[in-house]
């Protein structure tokens, strides 16, 4: 990384290179703040006929240039750097996720155990996990070679054993391993890197089951003791290694590589670095969703720990299909306040997955993709809730006060009611033509207990500021706040199931521009104005059998921040049941759709 | 973004089509520059190494992993058959003598000492490429393949199941609205690629299957019959690796659809000709979209006009096809490009153009939803 004083930085440019699109964006400052000022994209350019991604990012930084009226790149096609006058900039980085990304297989000794702490230091890295080998997974021995010796992933990452215990099952499962003789993706003259992060006594006799086929790198134990994971140095060294062999071979990233201020990094671990760092510097805790057409990924830090999932076939266009398969046609009907043809359906969604760039011309169109995008929602937040879990294994020392709350490990550490802040993006979400319809989306998918903000990355900026944040801050600090997110609400949800009609909670919000009081009845759900900027205090009681943070029943009075939707009062109880007669669901909907002004009344007659 | 809309599938008379022919392993090139192939012909070859079968022999015998080794009646890199011993106890004394027979038949690979596990590679299975085009191998690819080129008529589909099949073309269908049904197709077809019109049915799949078709290639397909087919639901469109003795190729997409009229005429002016096939559809980074291809012979590439290539940009009076509903599958020509994003119906704004059907009416679509119509 280059030494670069801060305070002498004034523009900063930034790439996103993905399978499809290189985003750029231009970060200057102005009277003494950083600001995202403009933004460029262009078609990625890593596969044939092209195969160098720096002609990409040239023509994205080209637009980015013509629309900032600021030279930044030269005659050899190369950025400007240091900015002087009105050309270059200061500091230059990227992200990556061109050619699929970082594709891992990892294996560990006991799958719930080495296995999943593997794929959370893989997962965090940023890497899509192909699969998890372990001892206990079920498959036969044979079965486990057949299957390495099928996929083709960019590394592989072998867990297993505490440091001092048995070595005898790691080195089993690198004997699976070896054998296969895994071909890495790309480059078939290279070798395979492996990371051994297991046992430390087995090292020399992990070193012993490996020729010279393999690239064989040594990290710390990733699970030193059952009660705690050591997943930093592993993930440190799948950066090292994805630099020097995955981006190292894919085309025209050595080129790349020269350009840029600081490693470039997969783009879903800048995303997790900017969401950690958002949350220890407000202490809050956070869930960020980023929906795109293939995968969805879900990062959350909650008191601290950080998680990420990707949810490799829930999307909005490659995988619509396989979203109505996994959630079944049904419960994405039942986000519809009108009947709609199955067979007809059945069709469309096919006819999206092959013609994948297509977009909602009519409304209702738009209306059943944002009831898919719900289910996506909905299903990759239900696997990142069963991922993101304490430690399992782990011995639990147990007191008679402990009899009637017995918890076992591995429980999901994602407590919605403890949710601050809930960040959407993705085309979905961020191309909503209401913001009302984004906001919708969020609440009814992750279903937020109490009072929680919600924010939309409008055009996917999180993965710059991830890589900024690594070697500026406060700059990155800066546009997050003051570009990146764009505020829709709050929104107050009781916790409890009431029956309808009957009161779920009582409400007073004061504040400069609103001062309103009320009750919402067990099945509600209202709209207040709370504008971008501004802020109030809501005092709310909830009736007996609904929480809204401080224990059933009990008052809440807390701070709220308005948005471009304002403030949403949700007494539709958690969790969220929706129901199970059509007639009566469709009704209930169309009940939602009005107090919220989702989509034109003309539709929703009809 | 320079460009908003679907670039066009390709269908064309006469193209000069190169096909990449490569082994998954280093392996032998059986054909040399300048040879000519025909679509059936193994052009590369090679042994791809066996299965493995790992055999905890430590705990098969009882021994302690280290005592392993000394047990082994055979060595790494011997041969051995199903049931010959593997390894041997010392025994009490020299009594009481276990052994352990070897599952498979195959060759030492490893023996550990630290888990008491032994390798057995199985016999090593036979790899063949074949040329799947007929034509010309211009380039040679050491050690993995080749590169075959022919002068041929090409048709790419929207989605197609299946792998790579070879057959004769055969029109069951006389225009391109009429719908496949299985009356239509005959015992004869067998080994045939069997050209439909409009959206095939459940019963015409069956039915074609039944007779020992090579491939159905029509416009449309109802997502519920591929579903029966399948016997799943498709979730993700990476397909070609189906083994249902049928590859099916749609051309237009799913629902009740006709063959454009120009991929129609096309297929059925080539009846009786040989044609390589293949459903394979992948739809992710690096798009992958099932073909038809009907190599030329001399006569015919005499007659064909090479096919012009029309630039890919969206121009007015260029045909366009509507890949979104409403309007879903009608084919017009652009009579209008205004530059200003416009309000969607959906509340949306995007960048739209006017499209015109020979009916006279026009009507205003977002560019992403027409694709480009060669020709």
């Amino acid at each position: 990384m280059k030494n670069i004083d801060p305070d002498n930085v004034r523009v900063i440019l930034a790439t996103d290179c993905g399978s499809t699109t290189t985003k750029a964006i231009l970060i200057q400052k102005l009277d003494g703040v950083y600001r995202q000022t403009h933004r460029g994209e262009a078609p990625s350019t890593v596969e044939a006929p092209f195969a160098d991604v720096t002609m990409g990012v040239v023509n994205a930084v080209t637009e980015v240039s013509e629309l900032a009226g600021r030279r930044l790149i030269d005659d050899r096609g190369r950025i400007i750097q240091p900015a002087g006058g009105d050309e270059g900039c200061d500091i230059y980085i990227s992200t990556s996720s061109a050619g699929g990304g970082l594709q891992m297989l990892v294996a560990g000794v006991v799958r719930q155990m080495t296995g999943e702490s593997a794929k959370r230091a893989a997962l965090g890295a940023g890497a899509i996990v192909m699969d998890v080998i372990a001892s206990n997974d079920k498959r036969r021995p044979h079965d486990q070679i057949q299957r390495i010796r099928q996929l083709r992933p960019d590394m592989i990452l072998i867990s297993g054993g505490t440091d001092g215990g048995t070595t005898t099952h790691v080195v089993q499962i690198a004997e699976l391993i070896a054998p296969a003789k895994p071909q890495p993706r790309f480059g078939r003259a290279f070798c395979m890197p492996i990371i051994y992060a297991g046992n430390k006594d087995a090292v020399s006799m992990i070193e012993g089951v490996f020729d010279d086929t393999v690239d064989l790198s040594i990290a710390e134990n990733l699970r030193p003791v059952l009660e705690r994971e050591n997943l930093g140095p592993a993930r440190d060294k799948i950066h090292d290694l994805f630099l020097e062999h995955v981006m190292a071979h894919a085309p025209g990233y050595d080129k790349l590589m020269g350009w840029v201020d600081a490693p470039i990094m997969p783009t879903p671990a800048a995303v997790g670095s900017i969401l950690r760092t958002i949350a220890e510097q407000q202490d809050i805790n956070a869930v960020g969703v980023d929906i795109g057409g293939a995968t969805t990924d879900v990062f959350s830090v909650f008191d601290g720990t950080f998680n990420r999932t990707v949810s490799a076939n829930l999307g909005m266009s490659y995988s619509i299909s396989n979203v109505c398969t996994e959630a079944g046609m049904p419960n994405i009907l039942r986000w519809v306040h009108f009947d709609m043809d199955e067979r007809e359906l059945r069709n469309r969604v096919k006819n999206k997955m092959i013609r994948p760039t297509t977009i909602p011309q009519t409304l209702e169109a738009l209306i059943f993709e944002q009831a898919v995008a719900r289910e996506a929602l909905r299903l990759a937040y239900v696997q990142h809730k069963e991922f993101a879990t304490t430690l399992k294994g782990v011995q639990q020392q147990r007191t008679v006060g402990d009899t009637f709350s017995q918890q076992s490990s591995g429980q999901t550490i994602v407590d919605n009611m403890k949710l601050d802040l809930l960040v959407g993006s993705g085309g979905v979400l961020s191309h909503a033509p209401r913001m009302h319809q984004t906001a919708m989306m969020l609440i009814d998918a992750f279903q937020p207990e109490g009072v929680t903000t919600l924010a939309k990355d409008s055009i996917f900026m999180m993965p710059h500021l991830g890589v900024l944040a690594q070697v500026h801050p406060k700059a990155a600090m800066e546009v997050f706040e003051k570009d990146c997110l764009i505020y829709l609400g709050t929104c107050v949800a009781a916790k409890g199931i009431g029956r309808p009609q009957k009161t779920c909670f009582e409400y007073a919000i004061r504040g400069e521009t609103i001062d309103q009081s009320g009750a919402l009845a067990f099945g509600e759900i209202k709209l207040l104005p709370l504008g971008l900027g501004e802020t109030a205090t809501i005092t709310a009681d909830p009736a007996r059998g609904f929480d809204l943070g401080a224990g059933a029943g009990r008052r809440i009075e807390r701070k709220v921040k308005g948005g471009t939707v304002g403030l949403i009062l949700d007494a539709r109880g958690r969790p969220l049941q929706l129901p199970a007669d059509r007639d009566i669901c469709k009704r209930t909907i169309e009940g939602w759709v009005t107090s919220l002004d989702l989509y034109p009344t003309m539709v929703v007659a009809a | 973004m320079a460009t908003a809309y679907t670039p066009g599938l390709t269908v064309t008379n006469r193209i000069t089509h190169r096909c990449r022919r490569v082994l998954p392993i280093p392996g032998d090139v059986l054909v040399a520059v300048g040879d000519t192939v025909n679509a059936r012909d193994v052009v590369a070859q090679t042994l791809m190494p066996g299965d493995i079968t790992p055999m905890n022999i430590a705990n098969m015998l009882a021994l302690p992993p280290a005592d392993v080794p000394e047990c082994m009646l055979k060595s790494k890199g011997d041969r051995l058959e199903i049931a010959e011993p593997l390894a041997r106890t010392k025994g009490i004394f020299g009594l009481f003598k276990k052994d352990c027979k070897s599952k498979v038949a195959g060759t030492v690979e490893s023996i550990s000492r630290v888990t008491g596990q032994v390798m057995i590679r199985g016999e090593p299975e036979p790899v063949q490429v074949r040329a799947y085009l007929s034509g010309e191998v211009v380039e040679i690819i050491a050690g993995e393949g080749c590169v075959i080129e022919a002068d041929v008529s090409f048709v790419q589909g929207i989605f197609g199941i299946g792998g790579e099949v070879w057959g004769r073309i055969v029109a069951a269908c006389s225009s391109h609205d009429q719908e496949l049904t299985a009356d239509l197709i005959k015992p004869q077809m067998k080994d045939c690629i069997i050209i439909g019109g409009a959206r095939m049915t459940d019963q015409a799949i069956r039915r074609a299957r039944d007779v020992g078709a090579a491939a159905v290639v029509s416009g449309g397909l109802d997502d519920e019959d591929l579903r029966d087919f399948l016997g799943y639901d498709l979730g993700v469109a990476i397909t070609g690796s189906e083994d249902l003795g049928l590859t099916i190729i749609v051309t237009e997409g799913f629902g009740d659809i006709a063959m454009a009229q120009r991929t129609f005429k096309l297929l059925a002016s080539r009846q009786g000709d040989d044609a390589s096939v293949n459903g394979a559809t992948q739809i992710r980074a690096g798009v992958m979209r099932p073909e038809i291809i009907i190599p030329l012979s001399e006569k015919e590439k005499a007659r064909e006009a090479e096919s012009s290539h029309p630039d890919s940009e969206l121009k007015l009076g260029r045909a366009v096809r509507i890949i979104r509903d409403p309007h879903f599958g009608l084919i017009g020509e652009v009579s209008n490009l205004p530059a200003e994003p416009q309000a969607l119906d959906s509340g949306s704004k995007a960048r739209v153009l006017e499209v015109r059907f020979d009916s006279g009416e026009s009507v205003t679509i977002p560019r992403a939803n027409v694709e480009l119509i060669e020709g």
